[in-house]
């Protein structure tokens, strides 16, 4: 009886936060646009039954997306900025989580406390110093002048660089952070007896460190790149007019086109696109469980 | 007038006294009131106003749309507000709570009853025109002394606006005027729903869309005032708003505001009351209030844009009432264009082009 409590609480999170919600995304991206309030038909009528209601329903708006490669260019796009930004968030993340777990015992609430300490301010007011920071009269341009560099200031706002710098400074502590925490259980004993047993500190380093982090670098890596695919925010406030992202297309289908059927079916193809990789993965990670055990 | 004003004023403050923790919920453009006025309505009414601002049409018709937005009072743009009216998103004014109707001025209620036939739904707020704000040293030294600063020439030339990349052009990221801006100056009807016709704009914008720095609808206010950019494409008010704040700043930097001879659009902000306001009692206060002759000239002698209340006008500043960028001759006023709303086709097309035109794809 325990157990099936137990059980039943993260189902039924997942019931009510991911399947409810996802299922009327669905129901939206199978429906017409209207000029009505809310912008689309069918609206579900009990009196008429759901097998009237489900028969008004079809994938149009699924074939529309394949009509036009802004949508693909757009998701391509997508996945490459996160993609590229979650390997420097890791390049970048790896060696302070390393750090962290390597510092004195009496250290790391402090190092940890900084970690976190960015998350006091909003993240809107994070980005918004960033265009501060990246703009042709900001700081970054001005020092490098100061220094002497450069001698034109550079073009950074408004552009995929911009973009980059902002994902990669968002989303690091949720790199650093689970990192950290394989680090910080890793059994010192371990890299001791391969030092005895032959390994240079390196490859004692690539041999066995990096394998027993490997869970926080996963979870490190699905922290980043699942938001970062569907960022809006950073896109739109430090990216130019031509960064395509998802985000911005997903918007525009919502906000300029009014229609939400299409917008929907966006965010139903974004949504497969990240959860069958993940399932995928997880099979094998189970599979390569079962083979060990 | 003022006599009269004070006894408004009186009664709307005893009406609000009995009826405690009182609120109005304003959602309104950006930059676009005296905020002592959100200040006056609550001393006057005791009604506590809560007022929040967007800087794009889309983002309000879709919060009117979905329904349910929390708003009393909203200011969409005459094209949209004739749509939202016709997906049920508003409610018929009540005139009888509206004595200061009176105030309004006939020439801009005939134009806006092309979006709300009989103007039963809305009040006009503010007008303007979509036009060029130009900083004027910086453009003629890039261009010279004979720079066509009054024409469309001056953003939609390639070789103009190749020169003028240099010192930072913005647009507004608003298909909705910038197309029709485009279709005007290539000399077909701005207001064409055909999309062979809309696609035409595509010629514009291509070879000079490498030149633009930015499609934003608000952040050219800052930036000409600051000088980082030199010509916008943009709201007349919003760039008399940057010519101020350029005076204020005193930074050497002379804003001026052009609608071009070729034509500029008209439009007209209209002030109504979703269907599911919370408080739809305080929203016809708060119209009243703002169709107060004085309370309107203080909106427009701030914002600089001209209002649709025939009274305010002898309260206006001579620098807001006398000055054609804001109150155009009437031989500017005919060299306007409008637009009507799209069906959801063609705007499917008008946002794909600008999609394409922005992002190249």
């Amino acid at each position: 009886m325990r157990r099936l409590v137990l059980i039943l609480v993260p189902y039924a999170w997942l019931l009510a936060l991911f399947l409810v919600p996802f299922i009327i995304v669905v129901k939206i991206s199978l429906s017409d646009v209207a000029l009505a309030r809310p912008p689309y038909l069918p609206q579900f009528d009990w009196a008429e039954g759901i097998g009237a209601f489900l028969s008004e329903l079809d994938f149009e708006n699924f074939v529309f997306l394949t009509t036009d490669s802004l949508y693909w260019k757009a998701y391509l796009s997508s996945l490459t900025i996160a993609l590229v930004s979650t390997l420097i968030t890791l390049c970048i993340g790896y060696p302070i989580a390393y750090g962290m777990a390597r510092a004195p015992e009496e250290w790391r609430p402090t190092l940890m406390m900084l970690i976190i300490l960015p998350f006091w301010t909003s993240f809107l007011i994070r980005v918004y110093a960033w265009m501060g920071i990246l703009s042709s009269e900001g700081f970054l341009n001005q020092f490098l002048l100061w220094i002497g560099v450069i001698d034109q200031p550079l073009t950074i706002l408004n552009t995929n660089s911009a973009v980059y710098i902002g994902i990669v400074y968002t989303y690091l502590p949720f790199m650093v952070l689970p990192i950290y925490a394989a680090l910080d259980r890793l059994d010192g004993s371990l890299i001791e007896t391969a030092e005895d047993l032959g390994c240079s500190r390196l490859s004692a380093f690539w041999l066995v460190t990096i394998p027993l982090s490997r869970n926080g670098i996963i979870a490190g890596c699905f922290l980043v790149f699942i938001p970062a695919l569907g960022e809006f925010v950073i896109p739109s406030l430090l990216g130019g007019s031509d960064t395509l992202m998802i985000g911005k297309v997903l918007w525009e289908e919502f906000f300029s086109n009014r229609d939400w059927p299409v917008a929907s079916a966006v965010a139903v193809v974004l949504l497969l696109i990240l959860v069958v990789p993940i399932v995928l993965f997880q099979r094998n990670q189970q599979k390569q469980a079962e083979a060990e055990g | 007038m003022k006599i009269q004003t004070l006894t408004v004023a009186t009664v709307l403050a005893v009406g609000a006294a009995s009826v405690t923790a009182e609120e109005v919920r304003v959602y309104n453009w950006s930059d676009y009131i005296d905020e002592n006025l959100l200040a006056k309505f609550e001393e006057e009414t005791g009604i506590e106003l809560i007022y929040d601002v967007f800087d794009s049409n889309e983002v309000l018709e879709t919060k009117m749309l979905a329904g349910g937005s929390g708003y009393d009072v909203v200011v969409p743009t005459g094209t949209f507000l004739q749509r939202q009216i016709a997906a049920g998103s508003f409610q018929k004014l009540d005139k009888d709570k509206l004595p200061n109707l009176s105030n309004m001025w006939d020439v801009i209620a005939d134009r806006t009853s092309k979006y709300d036939p009989g103007n039963e739904y809305a009040i006009n707020y503010m007008w303007g025109t979509t036009g060029i704000g130009v900083n004027e040293a910086k453009v003629k030294e890039v261009l010279g002394e004979d720079a066509p600063v009054t024409s469309w020439d001056l953003v939609f030339k390639p070789e103009n606006m190749e020169k003028l990349a240099e010192c930072g052009v913005h647009f507004l990221d608003a298909p909705a005027e910038m197309i029709p801006a485009a279709l005007n100056y290539i000399g077909e009807d701005p207001d064409s729903h055909d999309p062979e016709v809309i696609e035409k704009a595509e010629g514009v914008f291509m070879p000079i869309r490498g030149y633009i720095q930015k499609f934003h609808s608000s952040e050219y206010i800052n930036a000409l005032a600051n000088g980082d950019i030199c010509v916008a494409v943009g709201w007349s008010g919003d760039i008399l708003q940057a010519r101020d704040r350029a005076a204020e700043a005193d930074n050497g930097v002379e804003i001026s505001y052009y609608a071009p001879d070729e034509g500029a659009q008209m439009w007209f902000d209209q002030m109504a009351i979703p269907v599911d306001a919370p408080n739809p009692e305080a929203a016809h206060t708060f119209l009243n209030f703002i169709m107060d002759a004085q309370n309107m000239a203080a909106a427009s002698n701030y914002v600089y844009y001209a209002n649709g209340n025939k009274a305010s006008q002898e309260f206006l500043e001579e620098d807001v009432i006398g000055d054609p960028a804001i109150y155009p001759t009437e031989a500017a006023m005919n060299n306007t264009f409008t637009t009507t709303p799209y069906p959801a086709k063609v705007q499917r097309v008008v946002t794909r082009l600008w999609t394409k035109i922005k992002s190249g794809t």
